[in-house]
């Protein structure tokens, strides 16, 4: 008995009616994921794009890949620079393997558990956006990150951060960076501080001078502070959240969000630009003498830039809205970061604050152009 | 003379079987139907019974709130049967032909001298009124108003649709005096709309008593709704009116010959068609004259009138509608296929997006689209897609979202006098999120009509 017929069997027990007939959101999200709906087009066009959300959130996924498999290569890099060992290749990504692991088993089934609870009691298919949102929290934690604190941020982002505005689609904050504000505010000690970065074992001995900090965390105290080199920062042999390290991973995810149109080039760009400029201004005016470009390679400046500004729903919808939104992102980004020394990551927050502001950003865009539509009456 | 519109925003949808530029059967009448579905807003009021002899141009049914215009009967014959749905809603008045193609004789005044109210009268009297349609709201025009100009596109870019300057070759003398009678309308002139394509070739640049523009872009350059958008557009108060290109020159067969006679070439085309081609059929012809273009014995094809993104599924038992010239067959798409999103390639899919690999296949590539949604319903979610195939100066999902909400004041502030559903099907088409916009887009101009009204 082929796949499908099995499925065809036993649709009717979860179908409406049926002895599950209450399971019957899962069992769609189930079939779907398996078999392209038979569905077909009943009002308005009669032939369809062949993209649908899945694809998008695949497509989304893939870019994120590069990232997600240097990080394991890095967390086990880390511990062998701490400890001073000598860990081959292999041994470096089976312990980074085994570290975050249990990070995405405990996003993946608290966000997706409640996704499904969700879609189940209002009836609805099960949204996929919460595959892409689960791929990153991971990557945006330190990886010693305690297992429950991780299972309960993304438990209040899920809920508190889109269910309750309806699901994918009608949050207004991005659910990834709330899960990460969540632990920052409510455990400061896990989420901050020189030695949450690097994860080693109990039995580990760490070598004299591993520091374990990251270039943000030197920064406040000026150029020479840094002590890592840019080749470092750039190819992301650094500690740091899970998957934020490494910049060539990055604009790998970024060239595939790019081109196949998922992320927009335009919240990248100006994000970038926006970022630059405030750097410049920092050293121009003399607050820093960090070259203003130091910021788009350390921290998690390019990783918020290209993953998580440009998400769709979160973002600026409008083109021009979208420079606007992109420009202040960056710019903020790293205002935060030199004019507070004690919160040195402005990333996270001025995502944040501009998710908040967006829709006003929007608002403005899409008045100029009622005002346009109205002026051509009062032209005539 | 002419200005030059170019449109960077669109998509001409790479569908298979287009029609092949040869004639390849002429319907004689039979059985035709006219539809009182096919105009928005008419709430018929039927003038014959069962049985009563008619000839082309005789009236059916005329409008309840308008009765001046009335609708005719294509052909001459007898009434056949006046079809019925819930509520005894009129869904159609067919008509059997007699085969003696007889029609009302009209004392049809000259157009050079005949004044605005003759022409309108001869209109309204001879049923050819309803060719013309209003803007906003896409609904037969109001014979009391007075438009701001009259607007008629000399192109098509609809998926696989009809060949304007193939199906009205030799009709040049019709197409004139037709426009001529529009141009005593109104008094913004006539607007005729070429494609940058074929300027320099058709026939239609010889035509006089009109302003032409010419555009460049893929679809949906061709609409009328799209071109008015960037010639003239639609402030709150204003109409403008729009009539197809075949239907001028029946408005000029008119005013010549003094007859109603509104046969046309029809393309027959999509993936499902044997011999895609143009077909003479009168008008309202029955779907079962067509019946060797297509093998529909397993159920498994749909047969549209119109194009394939914002035609009418007819059925085998169906008839074309008013103002269609294209009859378009596809595949119906009720199956699954496994882990379909997922597969990395998938090559014989065609998409708008860069999440598959078809844009790397060449543009002459030719896809065999069906029916199939391609994916579940979702709540708005990608942005920017829409603003790209919507070459409008509007911020679709905004409209949308006033619609969906009812807000009547947002609805004229983004532009709803401006679209009509096929200017924003192509919207729909790209839609990763499944949503169904022309239905929504249709639910605002009903809104609108009832509130306005």
């Amino acid at each position: 008995m082929s796949l499908r017929q099995t499925v065809d069997k036993i649709k009717p027990t979860f179908s409406e009616g049926g002895k599950f007939g209450w399971l019957h959101s899962t069992f769609d999200a189930f079939e779907s994921f398996l078999f392209v709906p038979d569905t077909v087009t009943k009002n308005g066009v009669h032939v369809r794009d062949s993209v649908d959300l899945k694809r998008v959130i695949t497509a989304a996924m893939v870019a994120l890949l590069p990232c997600v498999l240097f990080s394991m290569w890095n967390i086990g890099y880390q511990r062998n620079l701490a400890i001073g060992g000598d860990m081959g290749f292999w041994a470096m990504i089976w312990f980074g393997f085994l570290k975050i692991l249990p990070l995405y088993l405990v996003t993946y089934i608290v966000g997706l558990g409640i996704e499904f609870t969700s879609a189940q009691l209002r009836g609805h298919e099960v949204n996929e956006g919460f595959l892409f949102s689960g791929l990153i929290i991971p990557m945006i934690v330190p990886v010693t990150i305690p297992l429950w604190m991780l299972g309960l941020a993304v438990a209040f982002a899920v809920i508190f951060g889109k269910e309750v505005f309806g699901g994918t689609g009608m949050n207004i904050w991005n659910p990834a960076l709330l899960a990460r504000a969540f632990l920052f505010f409510s455990y400061p000690n896990q989420m901050s501080g020189d030695g949450i970065w690097v994860a080693t074992r109990k039995a580990d001995v760490i070598v004299d001078g591993f520091s374990g900090a990251t270039p943000l965390s030197q920064v406040s105290g000026g150029l020479d502070a840094i002590q890592y080199s840019v080749s470092d920062m750039f190819l992301g042999t650094i500690p740091g959240s899970v998957g934020e390290t490494c910049k060539v991973a990055i604009l790998i995810g970024a060239f595939v969000l790019i081109y196949t149109g998922v992320g927009s080039w335009k919240i990248m760009l100006s994000s970038v630009l926006g970022g630059l400029f405030v750097g410049f201004l920092g050293t121009a005016f003399g607050a820093t003498d960090v070259p203003a470009w130091y910021h788009l390679i350390m921290g998690g400046f390019l990783f918020g830039t290209v993953f998580m500004a440009t998400d769709p729903v979160t973002a600026a919808q409008t083109e021009t809205g979208k420079w606007i939104y992109g420009f202040l992102v960056g710019a903020i980004a790293v205002v935060i970061r030199l004019f507070n020394p004690g919160y040195p990551e402005g990333m996270m927050l001025s995502i944040l604050l501009l998710n908040t502001f967006a829709p006003l950003i929007d608002h403005c865009v899409v008045n100029h152009n009622i005002k346009k539509r109205l002026g051509r009456v009062k032209t005539v | 003379m002419s200005d030059y519109i170019r449109l960077k925003q669109g998509l001409d949808l790479p569908i298979k079987g287009a029609a092949a530029l040869e004639v390849t059967k002429t319907v004689e009448p039979d059985l035709v139907a006219v539809k009182p579905s096919d105009w928005r807003g008419v709430i018929p009021r039927l003038l014959v019974r069962e049985g009563d002899a008619v000839k082309a141009g005789t009236p059916l049914f005329a409008d309840k709130q308008n009765p001046d215009i009335v609708f005719c009967s294509p052909v001459s014959g007898t009434v056949n049967a006046i079809v019925r749905g819930d509520k005894r809603k009129l869904l159609a008045v067919t008509v059997k032909a007699d085969g003696k193609n007889e029609s009302l004789k009209f004392s049809a005044p000259e157009v050079s001298k005949a004044n605005r109210n003759a022409v309108r009268e001869l209109l309204l009297q001879s049923g050819l009124w309803a060719c013309i349609k209003q803007r906003p709201y896409g609904t037969v025009a109001n014979p009391q108003a007075t438009p701001k100009a009259v607007f008629i596109s000399g192109f098509n870019t609809a998926p696989l649709g009809a060949d304007l300057d193939f199906v009205l070759a030799g009709e040049l003398p019709c197409i004139q005096a037709g426009i001529d009678a529009l141009a005593k309308l109104t008094d913004g002139g006539v607007h005729l709309s070429l494609n940058r394509e074929n300027c320099g070739k058709t026939e239609f640049r010889n035509l006089k008593n009109v302003i032409t523009h010419v555009f460049a872009g893929a679809h949906p350059a061709g609409n009328v709704g799209i071109q008015i958008n960037h010639i003239s557009p639609i402030n709150k108060g204003e109409t403008i009116w729009t009539v197809n290109l075949q239907d001028v020159a029946a408005i000029g067969r008119l005013f010549l010959n003094g007859v109603y006679d509104t046969a046309k070439t029809i393309a027959v085309a999509g993936p499902a068609v044997k011999n895609p081609s143009y077909v003479k059929v009168p008008q309202g012809v029955a779907i079962s004259a067509l019946a060797e273009y297509f093998d529909n014995s397993e159920g498994d094809i749909r047969i549209i009138s119109g194009d394939v993104l914002s035609g009418t599924t007819v059925g085998n038992d169906g008839f074309l509608g008013f103002y269609d010239n294209l009859v378009s067959v596809v595949p119906e798409g009720n199956y699954h296929e496994m882990f379909g999103w997922v597969k990395p390639f998938r090559c014989k899919k065609f998409s708008f997006s860069r999440t598959y690999w078809s844009w790397l296949c060449g543009k002459g590539r030719k896809y065999q689209m069906d029916t199939n949604t391609n994916g579940g319903q979702r709540a708005f979610f990608v942005s920017d897609v829409y603003g790209k195939v919507l070459p409008m100066d509007i911020y679709p999902v905004y409209l949308f979202k006033a619609i969906l909400a009812g807000d009547i004041e947002k609805m004229e502030q983004l532009g709803i006098y401006e679209v009509i559903e096929e200017d924003v099907a192509l919207c729909e088409y790209v839609c990763p999120s499944k949503i169904e916009i022309q239905n929504i887009v249709g639910k605002g101009i009903d809104l609108m009509l009832k509130e306005m009204a």
